[in-house]
């Protein structure tokens, strides 16, 4: 118990730790394993990949937060993780036509807001060490938004073409005629980062502020850190949804306000 | 009557084209629907389109509202090219009710007022009427009508944009005899008053009781006349041995 204690006091879990919480890796092999899902190699090779791709980042992070590095830098990665993103977003939502450059579209204009609030308001100076970790919750926390938004305004404008044609053959136009559908689907989209949003210290201990506090940060201070950060990820998800939204209906919709034929992929 | 296709010719009569399709090819998904199909329809009665199960019957008809666009070809309507139109206004000047009834969420009368936002009461109760409908049905739910009922609520619904001409998608395949009946006559009386009409089916009962002309595809094309009365024929013969269960 003297190294736990000590691993608080400095925030470092250091290899012993990590090799420690192997445990649960292996209790997740076992598990697999005892109910025959057959997810042994998988959930290796995440594991080995996360801890990889984690030190390799690690690296790149001691570069981009050092003092000297100039903040450019750290704005130029933000710009290489929005493409990162949308890249992301497309691999896990290959149905949706276009996605790859509507997800830049929406991940940028999201990560740009949020960045203007935090960094042209004030609210952390702009440097390297809080550009860089900032910028990625805010872009990584919105992919799961951004897919599940596209997959559902395909699979909404799929399932309910006869409605849609219907309105269109009365004469609306698409944005008219698409609307309660892709309305639809976003609140779907929306509604999981606002059952986060109020779950979150009840039901789990969100990222920033547990590493705060395992920093030994006073906790009201990680509490206000990660309230603002919630309300950032909870903006940035709502525009990626919107642009997501207001680009796929002009995406799948012809100019002449025909519903394009949509391969609609199970999940 | 005149039978495009078992006659070779297009519909008589001094009428000038309701919708006149040149040389009009369509190809979805690298498979071809409509394979150089010419063919007029008269401004006038009720105009059926028959033809097999994939002969391009229901396709035609959305070409003529633009639902689709041909590949090649031209697609008239009153003499203009419908490409030249603009698409929103010619959907409300050509009304279509299509196969299984798209009732939309809520009561008839947001159902009406998706196609006409500014009508107001009486108006929304004529369409209703126009469609054999009693005013009683403003304000029930779009979900509890009977399958006849909510497919005469869509054709009150079409009304409401005032068309000029209808297209019909197999609107009674989904129907009972009488609820079949019952829209049959409804649309007899909807051409009486003015209102030209196309009606796709395959039914050659309902095309006979229908049609003031019939319009015959065989595989995407205009049938020739011995392919319109062999499939004609053949039809008739099938309509023959499966009478009782389409009743």
């Amino acid at each position: 118990m003297g190294t736990t204690g000590s691993a608080v006091d400095s925030g470092a879990i250091g290899w012993g730790g990590l090799g420690l919480s192997l445990v649960l890796v292996a209790v997740a092999v076992g598990l697999s394993l005892w109910q025959g899902l057959r997810l042994e190699r998988e959930i290796l090779w995440a594991t080995g990949r996360a801890i990889v791709q984690l030190l390799a980042v690690g690296q790149l992070l001691v570069f981009l937060v050092r003092p000297e590095t100039p903040v450019i830098v750290a704005w130029i990665w933000v710009v290489a993780m929005v493409l990162f993103a949308a890249i992301t977003v497309q691999r896990r939502a290959r149905e949706v036509p276009g996605i790859v450059g509507l997800a830049v579209v929406a991940t940028g204009a999201s990560a740009a807001i949020s960045m203007l609030v935090v960094f042209g308001l004030g609210v952390y100076p702009n440097v390297g060490r809080a550009v860089v970790p900032i910028a990625g919750m805010m872009v990584g926390n919105s992919i799961g938004g951004t897919v599940v938004a596209g997959r559902r305004v395909v699979g909404e404008l799929s399932d309910r073409r006869a409605e849609i044609e219907a309105r269109l053959a009365l004469g609306q136009p698409s944005s008219e005629a698409a609307k309660p559908y892709v309305r639809s689907a976003l609140r779907t989209a929306l509604t999981s980062q606002i059952e986060t949003t109020k779950a979150v210290g009840l039901v789990f201990m969100p990222g920033a502020m547990t590493g705060l506090i395992l920093a030994g940060a006073d906790p009201v201070d990680a509490v206000l850190v990660q309230a603002a950060l919630m309300y950032l990820i909870l903006g940035c998800v709502a525009t990626n949804v919107v642009v997501i939204g207001l680009g796929l209906t002009r995406r799948l919709f012809t100019r002449d306000h025909r519903l394009l034929r949509l391969t609609r992929q199970s999940t | 009557m005149s039978v495009s296709g078992a006659t070779s010719t297009p519909a008589d009569g001094p009428d000038p084209a309701l919708f006149a399709l040149e040389d009009v090819r369509l190809v979805l998904e690298d498979r071809c629907i409509l394979d150089d199909l010419s063919v007029e329809i008269a401004d006038r009665g009720i105009t059926v389109l028959l033809g097999a199960s994939g002969a391009g019957k229901s396709m035609t008809l959305r070409l003529l509202n633009r639902l689709e666009v041909p590949t090649s070809g031209v697609v008239r309507f009153r003499g203009d090219d419908i490409a030249s139109l603009d698409p929103l206004r010619l959907r409300r000047r050509v009304g279509m009710v299509f196969q299984r009834p798209a009732v939309f969420p809520g009561t008839v009368r947001e159902n009406l007022l998706v196609a006409a936002p500014d009508a107001g009461e009486s108006e929304l109760v004529a369409c209703l009427a126009a469609a054999d409908l009693d005013a009683s049905f403003l304000d029930r739910l779009g979900d509890e009508l009977s399958g006849g009922q909510a497919q005469r609520m869509c054709l009150a619904r079409t009304l409401a944009t005032e068309p000029e001409v209808l297209l019909m998608d197999e609107p009674t395949s989904a129907l009972d005899p009488h609820a079949r009946h019952r829209l049959e006559e409804t649309a007899r009386r909807l051409v009486d008053d003015g209102r030209p009409m196309v009606w796709v089916t395959h039914d050659l009962d309902q095309a006979d009781r229908l049609s003031d002309q019939q319009v015959v595809l065989v595989a995407g094309r205009l049938a020739t006349g011995d392919e319109a009365r062999t499939y004609l024929a053949d039809a008739s013969s099938a309509d023959g041995d499966d009478g009782e269960r389409r009743g």
